[in-house]
């Protein structure tokens, strides 16, 4: 018999008595350990589980001994604390700094036209803390003087106006949870497995609480002219003046905001501070972030990234242009790809499934990497256009055969499909727009492995 | 119907206040009043010319101008090249903008090589449909570091020297307003877009319809892609990435984890290192390894011992450099005031190892 204390072992973590005693090896080991305080908790523990008797049964040996996590009372518990607002902006516990965006090696070649992906590995809940929501910035990002910004109406208006962050914040306001996503998340992983984690797989995904004013509201006091014109175009106010066309459809249906708000605090400028367009549904590069401009027009602008970029290259060799649904999708976050079991027994399978065309009505949950299938418990608040975080109880048997999968459907009745049915119609270079099924496959010492399967 | 007749018409009746109730929804209802009135205010024509820039495919919002290739030669190799490469061919900063075209492209609108696979990156002129979408983003966001400050002939001009490296437009070539329709129907790929998808509405058709099966729905699963055992660092040490609580920890993937955290974006309070990072240095130059430009420490052990080192690489940052470094010249950086560069370069000089 051989006991180890994995090198990876957190401080803190107990480590269950493996059997019955501890071998000389065993205990030297333990011994080289790092005499830490709480290490040497282990080496005391094991060396007294060494001397001749020993319990019954490895649990009771374990049980047996009292935690000093709470027979030494801690510093906490013994002394003063901190005052009040001696964080005047609360941070994060200092234990929680492995949570944090990050960049993709390779992805980009230049920091100011990238990405950062949101850490969804540790996420709950379905709304994203603000200084953990993705970044894409096209040309650097930039913090605004919100008293020197302004919103300009143009096209066909009958009157074409500017408007103050002051006089947008005094309208109406409305405050909804959406996700945006960008149309590239999980393109990496079109052809083949490409990235350990779920923060690199699917982490171009926040979803927030935006607050702001119906687009429609502001063209119809501007006069708005619905019948010709169709389309917009909106436009940001850093270098790349990024631009999009979003059809009046959308407008119209009172969903897009011009947002000021997000998780109840301005945006953060990474995020469009002071204004930027919401467009539920639809591909993050449309919510302009440092709205400057909406132009009514009676057709599409065609630009840049709706004619170079974002745009779905197909079998035939035409590219798909103007895509931006984000099709109903779903990951599971807990476990995934370079996490660890910590042992087998009970765990919560949990994730996020989302759709740009409604509300989610249900999730199932693989074992066996899609030939039978769970139903998860869906988690409220289930919101139209928004991150629905699901929920299934699972036992880890200790074996290495475990593909988890997660399987989202949509209140159009839209299945979330398999690579195999997307690559049938979009071919091997589509890259945007992925929202096929993802495969964790968890090996037998727990580690879980981000895999395609067929 | 003004207001001053339709109050005399109901003057006698007993409750004005009434009518004043009544005139006022009138009044809201045909939209001369709005309950938000007072908010913002109307455009002024110099307001609109200033911001309203864009430029549609049909050439509305073009401005009128013109631009040589020849001029557009000139602005590329001081603006453009150091990023894109002399001949737009350059993939070290952003994917090379022209190549992988032909002539029977041009001819067909269609590029052969989108379907047959046949170049290795889908460039620019590969792409790009519409020839306002090249004119618009160059006058919108080029160049990189200083975006918008093009002149109308300058973005005329480049966007003619693009289009004659991709062998559409010849030498001695004056793109204009006037004839931006006829090179339009030059582009390779002008029929080489569709919009026939389910994709651009909420209420649009999805090109897939998957069954939800829930038991015995196809046979074992096969693993068919995973990432290779040699690409298990390639994003740092794991174990850092996750909690330190809860069901699962992360995997231990940098085998000497406990001395070598991996790279955490922090921000730093070098004030060199920020000029770094907020200047557009990092488009072309990395601290500790070679790009478009030589690295940080390259740079540093060059220089660092030699007398005035500090004020001669705060001159060449400010004036650009060619020549020293190889065959792409460094593009000036005339913004950057005499305490930015100075401490910009002692930042660089401190990365001496």
């Amino acid at each position: 018999m051989s006991f180890d204390i994995p090198s990876d072992t957190p401080l803190g973590q107990v480590v269950r008595a493996p059997e019955n005693f501890v071998s000389r090896s065993d205990i030297a080991l333990v011994n080289r350990v790092n005499d830490t305080d709480r290490r040497s908790f282990f080496k005391k523990a094991f060396a007294a589980a060494a001397v001749g008797t020993v319990a019954a049964s490895p649990a009771l040996a374990a049980a047996a001994k009292s935690d000093p996590a709470i027979l030494n009372l801690p510093e906490h518990s013994k002394g003063l604390g901190q005052p009040v607002a001696a964080r005047p902006y609360g941070l994060p516990s200092k234990y929680e700094e492995n949570l944090q965006r990050r960049e993709s090696p390779g992805l980009t070649r230049v920091n100011a036209s990238s990405v950062s992906f949101c850490p969804l590995q540790g996420l709950f809940g379905v709304v994203t803390p603000s200084g953990l929501h993705f970044e894409r910035h096209h040309q650097g990002w930039w913090d605004i003087d919100p008293t020197q910004h302004r919103l300009m109406i143009n096209g066909l208006v009958k009157k074409q106006m500017v408007f103050t962050v002051d006089e947008l914040m005094r309208m109406e306001s409305v405050s909804r949870i959406h996700f945006i996503e960008c149309g590239a998340n999980s393109g990496m992983e079109w052809g083949n497995v490409a990235v350990p984690t779920v923060q690199y797989t699917h982490g171009m995904l926040s979803c927030s609480e935006f607050t702001g004013v119906p687009l429609i509201k502001v063209l119809e006091y501007c006069g708005v002219d619905l019948k010709k014109g169709r389309f917009i175009l909106a436009e940001g106010a850093d270098g790349s003046s990024m631009t999009r066309t979003i059809p009046m459809e959308m407008v119209e249906s009172g969903e897009v905001l011009l947002a000021y708000g997000q998780n109840g605090e301005m945006l953060r400028p990474e995020n469009g501070y002071p204004l930027r367009l919401v467009v539920p549904g639809v591909q993050g590069v449309s919510w302009v972030k440092y709205l400057r401009r909406i132009e009514v027009g009676d057709k599409p602008y065609g630009t840049k990234d709706e004619a170079i970029h974002y745009v779905d290259l197909m079998p035939d060799g035409t590219h798909r242009q103007y895509t931006s649904i984000q099709e109903c999708k779903s990951v599971i976050t807990t476990p995934s790809g370079g996490q660890k079991l910590l042992a087998k027994g009970f765990y919560n399978i949990t994730g996020l499934a989302w759709s740009g065309r409604g509300k989610i009505t249900g999730v199932d949950v693989s074992t066996d990497g899609g030939k039978n299938w769970k139903t998860a418990r869906l988690q409220g608040p289930i919101n139209d256009k928004s991150l629905t975080r699901f929920n299934l109880p699972w036992v880890w048997d200790g074996k290495s055969d475990v593909l988890l999968q997660s399987r989202a459907v949509d209140s159009t009745g839209y299945v979330q499909p398999a690579y195999r049915a997307l690559r049938e119609v979009r071919g091997e270079k589509s890259v945007y727009h992925n929202n096929a099924i993802q495969s964790w496959r968890v090996d037998a010492a727990g580690e879980v492995h981000n895999v395609h399967v067929g | 119907m003004n207001k001053f007749k339709f109050e005399q018409r109901f003057k006698d009746l007993p409750c004005r206040a009434l009518v004043a109730a009544f005139l006022c929804s009138f009044v809201f209802g045909v939209g001369t009043a709005h309950s938000m009135d007072g908010l913002g205010k109307v455009a002024t024509p110099d307001e609109l010319k200033a911001w309203d820039i864009d430029v549609r495919p049909d050439f509305v919002g073009l401005p009128k101008g013109s631009g040589s290739v020849e001029k557009g030669m000139e602005v590329w190799e001081a603006q453009c090249a150091s990023c894109h490469g002399v001949f737009g061919e350059s993939n070290e900063v952003f994917t090379p903008l022209v190549g992988g075209t032909t002539e029977e492209d041009i001819k067909a609108g269609r590029v052969a090589a989108l379907k047959n696979g046949s170049s290795p990156q889908r460039t620019t002129l590969m792409k790009v449909p519409t020839l306002s979408t090249l004119w618009d983003y160059i006058n919108r966001a080029m160049p990189w570091t200083a975006p918008k400050t093009l002149s109308t002939e300058e973005v005329y001009a480049v966007t003619a020297y693009i289009l004659n490296m991709g062998g559409l437009v010849d030498d001695d070539f004056t793109l204009s307003d006037k004839n931006m329709a006829e090179v339009q129907n030059k582009l390779p790929n002008r029929n080489g877009m569709q919009t026939n998808h389910g994709m651009w509405l909420v209420s649009g058709k999805p090109d897939v319809k998957e069954k939800r099966c829930m038991s015995n729905c196809k046979p074992a699963s096969k693993i068919t892609s995973s990432l290779p055992e040699y690409a298990r660092d390639s994003h740092g040490n794991l174990k850092d990435q996750n909690r330190l609580v809860g069901p699962v920890r992360g995997s231990v993937t940098v085998a000497d984890a406990g001395q070598k955290k991996s790279a955490e974006p922090k921000l730093s309070t070098n004030s060199g290192e920020s000029l770094f990072k907020a200047n557009g240095c990092v488009a072309c130059h990395a601290v500790d390894q070679k790009k478009l430009g030589p690295s940080v420490v390259a740079v540093a052990q060059k220089y660092a011992d030699k007398p005035d080192s500090k004020d001669y690489l705060a001159g060449k940052i400010k004036g650009g450099s060619s020549g020293v470094w190889g065959d792409m010249p460094m593009p000036a950086q005339g913004h950057l005031s005499d305490e930015d560069l100075s401490a910009l370069s002692a930042w660089f000089l401190s990365k001496k190892k």
